[in-house]
């Protein structure tokens, strides 16, 4: 079988050209988020990206006094990204955030999603369905454009799925296969995007021996996993 | 002297509100801090838009001791596991609140209208670009809506209004509003005023607030032990 574990977050994403869609947990604190593999995108300096990052691009969540950690924004700082989908657009009170001001000047095009559909979005993404209907939104600016059903007397708006050429995900360990196991709140939406790309790269804090996790624990089974990377100190603490 | 109620105290308010076995969803901002005015004989489940499911308080920046960056609510708020606590992935999240297993959640509010419509999420009015979060997905799902804010904006003007002027966040959602000088529930035939925090008279919290209130039969003071 082909090894699926690589030595570096550089050549896990080599292969990621201008224009390539990268779908990327981003929410909830630093724990969840693929931050080694959003930096190694950076530095590779690959342009025209069109970005699905579930949220957060402010940089709200931290703490005084611990490390600052790294969030997709700073594709956007850095001029990478044409398109972003997401469903915070702004920093929190008084924070800067670069996608607010790419947005408004028109430099980025941005989609902004309510948080449960973004999910079911990726969801099926997925679990290859063509597109489903979702109560939210309606009577909002959010129904703008979208097609509207009503099912057993309730309306609804067709919703498509997301997906993406590549996917980050952050994960508490692997084995050599990609089986995943997560950690607390950093789960997030890791699980969801695990299936929703094409070629899905995680980073986790440890690499275990095939046949090590209890099946009944693996969230995240090996078979949509394609690359695996270790970080190098374990992991963000 | 009229005062109004801090950030705190709204939250102290709205835990009051909450029943033994709800499952409650905590919105960001006042909200996150009402698991910390839970007494220990009331089982509160509280839900949080990233999939954990039955977590403890929120745990204070001179806490950083027990901080753990793998358990962390909506807000990136460090919070505190608890016996019986579970933990899914957003999609999970989202299914318990449009199925309708999420009794209430606790939302804020820029403006809320006499009909109940919520505006929380952008002051864009074209509605094109802001910060929409899961307040909509909780907004049409959660059984009941509760929405904690300060009465007025910052300049002093009433952010309960005839009709709201800034993008919706979902129409005719919400329940009860608690806010820093009042109770207000939303009935059939308008708003109600309940409660009133000592100070303030009816004719004070009217006066900032645009809409025609209802007076409750048993109008009282604001309790919060």
């Amino acid at each position: 079988m082909r090894n699926k574990i690589y030595s570096g977050f550089d050549e896990a994403i080599a292969d990621i050209p201008d224009g390539a869609s990268v779908m990327m947990m981003s929410f909830t604190g630093p724990g969840g988020i693929a931050q080694n593999l959003i930096q190694a995108l950076k530095n590779k300096g690959v342009k025209n990206l069109d970005i699905y990052s579930y949220s957060n691009f402010g940089y709200i969540g931290q703490v005084p006094g611990f490390k600052p950690y790294t969030m997709p924004d700073i594709l956007v700082e850095n001029g990478q990204v044409r398109k972003a989908h997401t469903s915070w657009g702004r920093g929190a009170a008084g924070q800067y955030c670069a996608l607010e001001q790419a947005v408004l000047s028109g430099k980025v095009a941005g989609e902004i999603i309510p948080q449960g559909v973004f999910a079911q979005r990726i969801r099926a993404g997925g679990s290859g369905v063509g597109a489903f209907y979702s109560p939210v939104g309606i009577g909002t600016p959010y129904e703008q454009g979208k097609e509207k059903r009503v099912i057993d007397g309730k309306e609804y708006l067709l919703e498509y799925p997301a997906r993406a050429s590549f996917g980050f995900i952050r994960a508490y360990k692997a084995d050599g296969l990609g089986n995943l196991v997560y950690r607390g709140t950093a789960r997030g939406i890791n699980p969801l995007v695990a299936k929703a790309c094409d070629v899905t790269i995680a980073e986790v804090d440890e690499i275990v021996e095939i046949g090590e996790f209890d099946p009944e624990r693996v969230i995240t089974p090996g078979i949509y996993i394609d690359r695996i990377v270790k970080i190098p100190d374990g992991g963000f603490k | 002297m009229k005062e109004r109620l801090t950030k705190e105290a709204i939250a102290i308010r709205i835990a009051k509100e909450l029943k033994d076995g709800d499952c409650v969803n905590l919105g960001i901002g006042i909200g996150t801090a009402v698991p910390n005015f839970i007494p220990p004989e009331k089982m509160v489940i509280f839900h949080s838009e990233n999939g954990v499911i039955g977590h403890g308080r929120v745990l204070t920046i001179d806490e950083v001791e027990f901080m753990d960056y793998n358990l962390v609510n909506a807000g990136g708020q460090h919070i505190t596991s608890k016996p019986g606590m579970c933990l899914g992935d957003f999609g999970e999240a989202f299914d318990a609140i449009r199925i309708g297993r999420v009794d209430v959640t606790v939302l804020g509010a820029l403006q809320v209208s006499e009909k109940g419509d919520l505006a929380n999420w952008s002051t864009d009015l074209s509605g094109a670009w802001g910060t929409i979060g899961g307040a909509m997905d909780m907004a049409i799902g959660a059984k009941k809506v509760i929405v904690g804010m300060a009465h007025t904006t910052k300049d002093g003007k009433p952010k309960i209004i005839n009709r709201c002027t800034l993008p919706l966040t979902a129409p005719e959602c919400v329940d009860l509003i608690i806010s820093d000088i009042a109770v207000i529930e939303m009935t059939p035939d308008g708003l109600v005023l309940k409660e009133f925090v000592p100070g303030w008279t009816v004719e004070d919290i009217q006066a900032i607030t645009e809409p025609k209130l209802i007076i409750a039969p048993d109008l009282k003071e604001m309790e919060l032990v």
